[in-house]
């Protein structure tokens, strides 16, 4: 076979140590494992189960919405669903998803590390996301609480019942995990490169992780707080928040999207990471316009800290402040468009592989260009004061959490399945699984658009029958989309054992992590690598000639 | 900063700063109540970063974090005065 890619180091010495998982496999081992690669389990195992828990009150939900009448729950128990499936997904599955698993996996050994810089932070930073996990299962438990994700005062400092403070203390706790979290990464990324591995030969999938921590450093912090003050007007009365004791309501929704809305940037640059990598490697070809690529992450977490306000362009904000969030607001668009016109472009005479990660990035690029341009509808002010709270909003940022981030987790777990576990899974059952989470999805959330526009609100757990229609479709589509992710749990679990061995490079692709054994052993490389080269040295005409080689053997009247 | 002094030195200060937060709390100066309020704890704030948190005697790059730091603390309340001075009621 000729040389389709360039690795940035030559391929690792046999190493004679056990691989990761091989090493010792006693519960304590990993209750106490200080192992990067096993952290990234840790955490791949308990953002499924969180996942789980979501899903079922997204499940109830759409089911509770077949009918106009809501003829599964009542009002109060669907605000709690509604409440639960936020502040799981957003907190417990999708800001930890890509960094956490992923991340903690593979970019020390992208930067041809032994570890990140502080493992035993590391392994406390799962501690306090599992403390904060059980804080919020015990508040779900316990009766829930029906503020919805962002906890809008002074309804919750105040009037709501429930248990608000044990859902926030959950929140409040998980959050020093995410700050740890990225402290450790910036850390890394700046003091544990290999020789030789300049900032300008780093993955782009590094460039995203290191943008995406520094916002998690530099936001999570503010929510925090806000949740703080929010417990102290609930618990002992002191007037911040309510007007009614002397404070400002919208202090709140300032102080919360300053957070929450860069947590949008921390859900979605990881997975930009993600699809760097996995579309150099599919289309063999180096990523086009790499410096653009890797600083419009930076620009997205700068510009992702000064547009928080159109979140509340209808809260009474001062119209001089709505205008100059909505401008902002646009700008942010900017680098996002960059990457989308970027990936496109590397695909261009590139030779294409169609393998299941590549499915899920063409998934990626369409649902996120999709969920993008619908929020520039969202950043009009005009626009906005229509679609606000309908389920326009909802359809916008699920086309970009679940069809831009979820793809991206899903499309990476695929792409280094391989190295975390050693083994394949089943090419055929994955693609399939594919097209089904990309057509449930679409058919899922789609109709929410048109029920937006029409003007059906969100929030709700009865509507206007006229809706109906709509409404059945979308339920349709979320009980495919729950095939598509069943599917992976079932097929992935059954590779553990069953899957072909992998080999240490079974995509023949470039970067550090590949020069290594799969499962890779404790400390990732028995040399210290050499950088020589740039990242993504691939080389499309050899490839298509491999190609070409293959489906000569295999079919030879295919080729012409 | 291997010495004890400076961190005794650094905490008598805080306590005096304490002291004279307590005091100015018990003198109306009008106005001028919230900026000299502001300018003590600043000092106290200052004091904390700079010896206790040893970014004095770090290295550049950690001088730069430190300041981005306060750099997004202002983009905050900047952009939240942005609504809060322009409500017309």
């Amino acid at each position: 076979m000729n040389a389709i890619a360039t690795p940035q180091a030559p391929p690792q010495p046999p190493s004679h140590e056990p691989s990761y998982l091989a090493v010792e496999n006693t519960v304590r081992s990993w209750l106490l494992t200080t192992d990067h690669k096993r952290i990234g389990i840790l955490y791949m195992i308990s953002i499924t189960l969180f996942f789980l828990v979501g899903g079922a009150a997204a499940t109830l939900m759409r089911l509770n919405l077949l009918t106009p009448q809501g003829a599964l729950v009542t009002s109060t128990t669907y605000n709690k669903l509604f409440t639960i499936h936020g502040v799981i997904m957003v907190w417990f599955f999708l800001i930890p998803s890509v960094p956490t698993v992923i991340g903690n996996f593979v970019l020390p050994m992208m930067l041809g590390a032994r570890d990140v810089a502080f493992p035993r932070l590391n392994l406390a930073s799962w501690y306090l996301f599992i403390g904060g996990g059980a804080f919020a299962l015990w508040a779900i438990i316990a009766g829930g609480v029906d503020t919805g994700w962002t906890f809008y005062t002074p309804y919750s400092s105040t009037y709501a019942n429930g248990h608000v403070i044990a859902m926030a203390t959950g929140i409040f706790i998980a959050g020093f995990g995410s700050i740890a979290t990225g402290l450790n990464f910036i850390v890394t990324v700046h003091k544990m490169r290999a020789p030789g591995l300049t900032w300008h030969r780093l993955p782009l999938f590094v460039w995203s992780m290191y943008s995406t921590s520094v916002i998690l450093v530099l936001a999570t912090p503010v929510l925090a707080i806000t949740l703080v003050l929010m417990a102290l007007e609930r618990a002992f009365g002191i007037g911040i928040f309510d007007p009614a004791i002397g404070g400002d309501p919208l202090l709140f929704q300032h102080l919360f999207w300053f957070y929450s809305h860069p947590a949008v940037y921390i859900m979605i640059l990881p997975g930009m990471g993600v699809v760097s990598e996995i579309i150099a490697c599919f289309s063999r070809k180096a990523v086009f316009g790499y410096y653009f690529v890797a600083y419009s992450s930076v620009a997205i977490a700068v510009l992702g800290f000064v547009v928080w306000g159109h979140h509340m362009f209808v809260s009474s904000q001062s119209i001089y402040a709505g205008m100059v969030f909505s401008i902002l607001s646009f700008l942010v668009s900017i680098p996002s468009a960059i990457k989308v016109f970027n990936w496109t472009a590397t695909l261009y005479r590139g030779s294409i592989w169609f393998q299941t990660p590549f499915l899920y990035v063409l998934g990626f690029i369409g649902l996120f260009t999709i969920g993008g341009l619908t929020g520039l509808f969202l950043a009009a002010l005009a626009v906005d004061v229509h679609l606000t709270d309908t389920y326009f909003v909802i359809a916008h940022f699920h086309y970009i959490m679940v069809g831009g981030m979820v793809m991206a987790y899903l499309g990476g777990l695929h792409y280094w399945w391989p190295k975390i576990s050693g083994r394949m899974y089943p090419e055929l059952l994955a693609k399939l699984s594919a097209l089904f989470i990309f057509a449930g999805f679409n058919l899922t959330f789609f109709p929410q658009f048109i029920l937006g526009y029409l003007g059906m609100p969100r929030r709700y757990h009865a509507y206007a029958p006229e809706f109906q229609v709509l409404n059945v479709l979308s339920t349709a589509g979320a009980s495919i989309l729950a095939i598509g992710y069943f599917l992976p749990l079932a097929y992935f679990l059954w590779s553990l054992r069953y899957g072909k061995v992998a080999g240490p490079n079974p995509w023949q692709a470039t970067g550090l992590e590949w020069t290594t054994e799969s499962p890779p052993p404790e400390h990732n490389f028995t040399v210290v690598p050499i950088v020589t080269e740039p990242p993504y040295a691939y080389d499309p005409v050899a490839a298509e000639e491999a190609l070409a080689a293959k489906r000569e053997q295999r079919e030879p009247a295919y080729v012409r | 900063m291997n010495s004890i002094k400076p961190y005794v030195m650094v905490t008598g200060a805080l306590f005096v700063l304490l002291v004279i937060t307590v005091g100015a709390a018990y003198v109306n100066l009008g106005a001028f109540n919230t900026p000299v309020a502001m300018l003590i704890s600043l000092s106290k704030a200052s004091l904390i970063v700079l010896f206790f948190m040893h970014v004095r005697h770090s290295n550049p790059l950690i001088h730069i974090f430190v300041l981005v730091g306060f750099f997004w603390l202002g983009i905050m309340l900047t952009l939240s005065l942005s609504d809060f001075l322009t409500r017309h009621p």
